[in-house]
């Protein structure tokens, strides 16, 4: 079965990026607009890997992270955050929250299919 | 894997547009000095969102540029920098410019590159500003090499230590040896005397160490990438193997500085202490020079938009239900289908709950597929915020813009066609409803005047209100100017509202000078045509010194419209719904001849004009002459009322509204036409046009009603 | 006869006339009359249509094309010629005039449709000046088939002098 990834940023051209270019490397993909949403798909069902924003409306994507990590059946996922190079606190705060890595923005299909591989390959 | 970026550009465009109007908007709602930090967080939002975007699909100058805005509104955001005047006002500009860039990108053009640097110097000047002005360094600093390796290591010694964490982050320390792997042969060697005695044994925890022989000449970088994301969760350390055995102890310690090492288990690793040089990379954002002085290459870069296809965004609940019903559909469909094959009469029941159902779904089908034109009014409304602010600015007024209803949904006609009018509308109450402060103070009102939009659902149409607290229309000079242009007599008791309903005639301006805010092009008399044209009606109230309040009614969507059919002889027609009052039989005692003003009769308190539809249509075979064998509907529109008298009531239908006018013409007293259950045409009143027409019939001015 | 006269039947290939052009012919008030093939939408037979108040009486009121508004004009009142009695023969010839946005349909009673007939350019001459029923500045030409004569109407001129015209201005 496809690894799953939950894909999660309010911009919906990053989104469809994203999601465009993991499902075409053979990834289903979930994808939620915000925290609370990703939040919500995720208390419903478990993913691979989570891909999220920082800066969101609603939940921002730290938060985000720190609430997932407290649900049992994330304990263990990948969690990746999608930070920009004027972010550098962000890394840290969100690696204190749980965050696996991060991707950083701005990248090209190829970055990130490879950084994918990296935790769930 | 090659993916065509173009494909997102759209989406992209669309939504950064979006973004811009939040910015917009947000910046407007700014108080200096004390502004709302949710309000600055979703400003920073959307303007890290530009970025984001504008740097993933390739339009590097536009991330540049947004990059400034976004430095500038993160300082803001984190309190480091006050929120002034001139930096709101310096932010709008550049969000101004901004769209310009996007614009010039969608379009495939080069953007005035000229504005771009002016704005841009604005903003650094803002930035510059700050009490934590940054020495503007040149470029990133290069904290100094790693001074070992005079010599090219010919390969790496790593000691590898996870906390006992570094699970729970969801990494994993198999993966990163796998990595590692990747870069040449790898000897690997597990240290498993940390594991603790069973019982004390976390299976959550991490108890192993590695200590690995990385037989490949790689850059150290490369490996401290792969420990980039864990470095504060483990101890790991890189030596680098030299080639002739002479092995100097030194290697990068992976604890950052502000990260106590465990105490219990402190790594033994012989380590010296260089600097990791990822950490000594000052921030970007510190150094605006780089920016000022970086590469623009990318700036003529703008490729060809992915043209200029309209589209609209529907939410995905529009859709989801829209295919239930489609499905629905596709079930009652074959269950008739299932029942045609060998009816008999005994299924006659069936087939008519079957008939019944399909109408039903049919009807929430069309009636989903018409949500999908609706779209939420702000589309509209967000233009406003600026244009207030600007025009009080230039005004010398203090103006407060409400706007309350913003997510009530219009067609997406609507929506295109109410623009125009309603800036004329929220111009007007600006420029000659708001007094300048002073006289505000001196008529002891409050120093701001407020301006106060709002859009609601009531009943079956829109309702949208302009509502000033101004000084209110000058209901005399109104009176004056109608009487010097012959609109009125003076011996004729008018109304308050009769009175404002003159401002609405062609070429009637009160105010004393046209002002450049105004404009002089279009005129109340448009703003209600347009309005009519879109099914809708306007209506102004007003009270002296206490402001104005304009109301306009639109129907829910210009595709549908709920009628009451009539019908005179042989002929049947719609009256829109909205339009009627009620509907009473007159008996003749009602009715009184009035000289020069025709028929009336009498509702309650007033009298109301008898409109005899058969007359002003010349409707032949009129069944009822006498006034007690048909039917008065009393209809209203433009504030005005009148009884349209009619053979009689049909029954009353949503119809579809087709239109007249593509294949023939406008015709007065008809607003289009529509397809009746059997296929025939029936054609639709437009109420304001068969009062025009029966006031030309019986020579009354137009404006005049009756008043009992 | 049915509602609908397939064009189909009565088409030939264009090829067939290199400089000749294909019009339906009709009849009205004795006489023969043409219109471009290209114009012809469909052709129905006569079905009450909606009076639409206040306008001429020519405007023998709107019907009902495949969900479309199209108005229908009695040609022989349009040309003030003597009014008859619609029969079964009486048939609304659909025509389009104009071109993209500003393309229209009306439909045009006329008493019977006669032939399609290829008229090559040469064919057509001048219009008089004297004689036809019709206002000359809706004829654009007159074309010999066989013995007769037939007056080619030009429906953008028709179609200019008809229609809520004065009002619809876009």
């Amino acid at each position: 079965m496809a690894a799953s990834i939950l894909a999660v940023d309010d911009s919906a051209s990053m989104r469809q990026m994203v999601s465009f270019t993991l499902k075409g490397a053979g990834y289903e993909v979930i994808e939620a607009a915000d925290g609370v949403e990703a939040l919500n798909i995720a208390k419903t069902r478990s993913v691979n890997l989570v891909i999220t924003d920082v800066n969101m409306p609603n939940m921002d994507g730290i938060t985000l992270i720190r609430e997932l990590r407290n649900l049992p059946s994330y304990k263990f996922t990948p969690l990746l955050m999608l930070t920009t190079e004027s972010g550098a606190d962000k890394k840290q705060q969100g690696k204190a929250a749980g965050a696996t890595g991060w991707i950083v923005k701005p990248f090209n299909p190829d970055q990130l299919l490879k950084t994918v591989a990296k935790v769930i390959g | 894997m090659s993916i065509d970026m173009a494909q997102f550009h759209q989406v992209f465009f669309e939504e950064s547009f979006e973004g811009l109007d939040v910015m917009e908007n947000g910046l407007l709602n700014m108080d200096p000095g004390e502004a709302d930090p949710e309000e600055i967080n979703s400003i920073f939002r959307a303007a890290h969102s530009i970025k984001g975007g504008s740097g993933t699909f390739g339009f590097h100058n536009i991330s540049e540029f947004t990059h400034v805005m976004e430095t500038l509104l993160d300082e803001m955001r984190d309190g480091r920098r006050p929120v002034t005047a001139d930096a709101v006002n310096v932010l709008l500009a550049s969000v101004d410019v901004l769209r310009e860039m996007l614009t010039a990108a969608q379009e495939g053009v080069d953007p005035d590159e000229a504005r771009i640097a002016e704005q841009r110097a604005e903003l650094e000047r803002v930035l510059s500003g700050s009490d934590e002005v940054e020495p503007t360094t040149p470029a990133t600093e290069k904290a100094p090499e790693v001074p070992a390796a005079e010599v090219q290591p010919v390969g790496w010694r790593i000691v590898f230590r996870p906390h006992q964490h570094l699970l729970r982050t969801g990494n994993d320390p198999l993966r990163i040896i796998r990595e590692i792997a990747d870069l040449g042969e790898l000897e690997v060697v597990c240290d498993i005397s940390d594991l603790p005695p069973m019982s004390e044994f976390e299976p959550e925890d991490s108890y192993l160490s590695w200590e690995l022989r990385l037989d490949a000449p790689v850059d150290k970088a490369q490996i401290d990438e792969i420990f980039e994301w864990v470095e504060d969760d483990c101890d790991f350390a890189v030596v680098p193997i030299l080639p002739e055995g002479a092995e100097t102890v030194q290697a990068a310690p992976a604890e950052g500085a502000s990260t106590p090492v465990p105490e219990q288990k402190k790594p033994e690793l012989k380590v010296a202490a260089p600097p990791v040089e990822r950490r000594q990379n000052p921030d970007r954002r510190q150094n605006p020079d780089r920016r000022q002085g970086g590469d623009r290459r990318a700036t003529g870069a703008a490729k060809k938009g992915a043209g200029g296809s309209s589209s609209i965004r529907v939410d995905t609940g529009k859709i989801d239900s829209l295919i239930n019903m489609v499905g629905e559909l596709v079930i009652t469909q074959s269950m008739l289908g299932m029942l045609g094959e060998d009816f008999s009469m005994d299924k006659l029941g069936r087939l008519r709950e079957g008939l019944a159902q399909l109408e039903r779904h049919t009807r929430e089908l069309q009636e989903s597929v018409m949500q999908i034109r609706m779209l939420p009014i702000s589309f509209t409304f967000s233009r406003f915020p600026r244009l207030v602010h600007d025009l009080s600015q230039k005004l010398g007024k203090k103006i407060e813009l409400r706007m309350s209803g913003e997510s009530t949904e219009v067609d997406k006609t609507v929506i295109e066609k109410i623009g125009d009018p309603l800036v004329h509308l929220v111009r007007n109450s600006v420029d000659h409803g708001i007094e300048p402060p002073e006289e505000r103070v001196a008529a002891g009102k409050p120093e701001t005047g407020v301006v106060h939009l709002s859009a609601e659902h009531r009943g079956g149409n829109i309702v949208i209100e302009i509502r000033d607290d101004g000084r209110g229309l000058a209901r005399d000079k109104i009176l004056q100017k109608g009487i010097e242009r012959g609109l009125v007599r003076p011996e004729d008791n008018l109304s308050d509202k009769q009175i404002f309903e003159l401002i609405f005639q062609p070429g009637f301006s009160t105010a004393e000078q046209v002002s450049d805010v105004s404009g002089r092009g279009v005129g109340m008399d448009v703003v209600r045509r347009n309005i009519n044209e879109l099914g809708g009606a306007i209506e102004i109230d007003s009270e002296q010194g206490k402001g104005s309040t304009i109301t306009i009614r639109l129907p829910l969507t210009l595709a549908i419209l709920d009628g009451q059919s009539i019908c005179i002889g042989n002929e049947t027609y719609i009256v829109p719904l909205v339009s009627i009052i009620e509907s009473i039989q007159v008996r003749p005692h009602m009715v009184r001849h009035v000289a020069g003003k025709g028929e009336t009769f009498r509702l309650r308190d007033e009298y109301l004009p008898i409109v005899r539809m058969h007359e002003i249509f010349g409707i032949p075979d009129a069944r009822a002459t006498r006034i007690e064998d048909g039917i008065v509907v009393v209809v209203e529109a433009g504030g005005r009322k009148c009884g349209l008298f009619v053979d009689d009531l049909l029954g009353q239908q949503q119809v579809v509204i087709k239109s007249l006018e593509a294949n023939y013409g406008r015709v007065e007293g008809l607003s289009g036409a529509t397809i009746l259950g059997d296929g025939s045409v029936a054609l639709i009143l437009d109420i304001p046009g068969v009062m025009r027409l029966a006031n030309e019939l019986s020579g009354m001015p137009e404006t005049v009603a009756m008043t009992a | 006869m049915s509602d609908e006269v397939h064009l189909s039947l009565l088409g030939q290939d264009h090829e067939d006339d290199a400089q000749g052009s294909q019009y339906l012919s009709f009849m009205l008030a004795g006489e023969q009359y043409a219109v471009s093939i290209l114009r012809v939408q469909e052709i129905r037979g006569w079905e009450p249509a909606t009076r639409v108040p206040n306008t001429p009486a020519y405007l023998k009121g709107v019907i009902n094309l495949r969900g479309n508004i199209v108005p229908v004009y009695d040609l022989r009142l349009r040309f003030g010629m003597p009014v008859r009695e619609y029969t079964k023969e009486t048939v609304v010839i659909v025509v389009r005039v104009g071109e993209g946005e500003e393309q229209r349909s009306m439909g045009l009673v006329v008493d019977a449709v006669s032939d399609v007939l290829v008229v090559q350019d040469e064919q057509i001459s001048q219009t008089p000046e004297f004689g036809a029923a019709v206002p000359t500045e809706h004829i654009c030409g007159l074309a010999s088939a066989g013995d007769d004569m037939v007056m080619l109407l030009d429906l953008e001129s028709l179609a200019g002098g008809t229609a809520g015209g004065e009002e619809n201005a876009a």
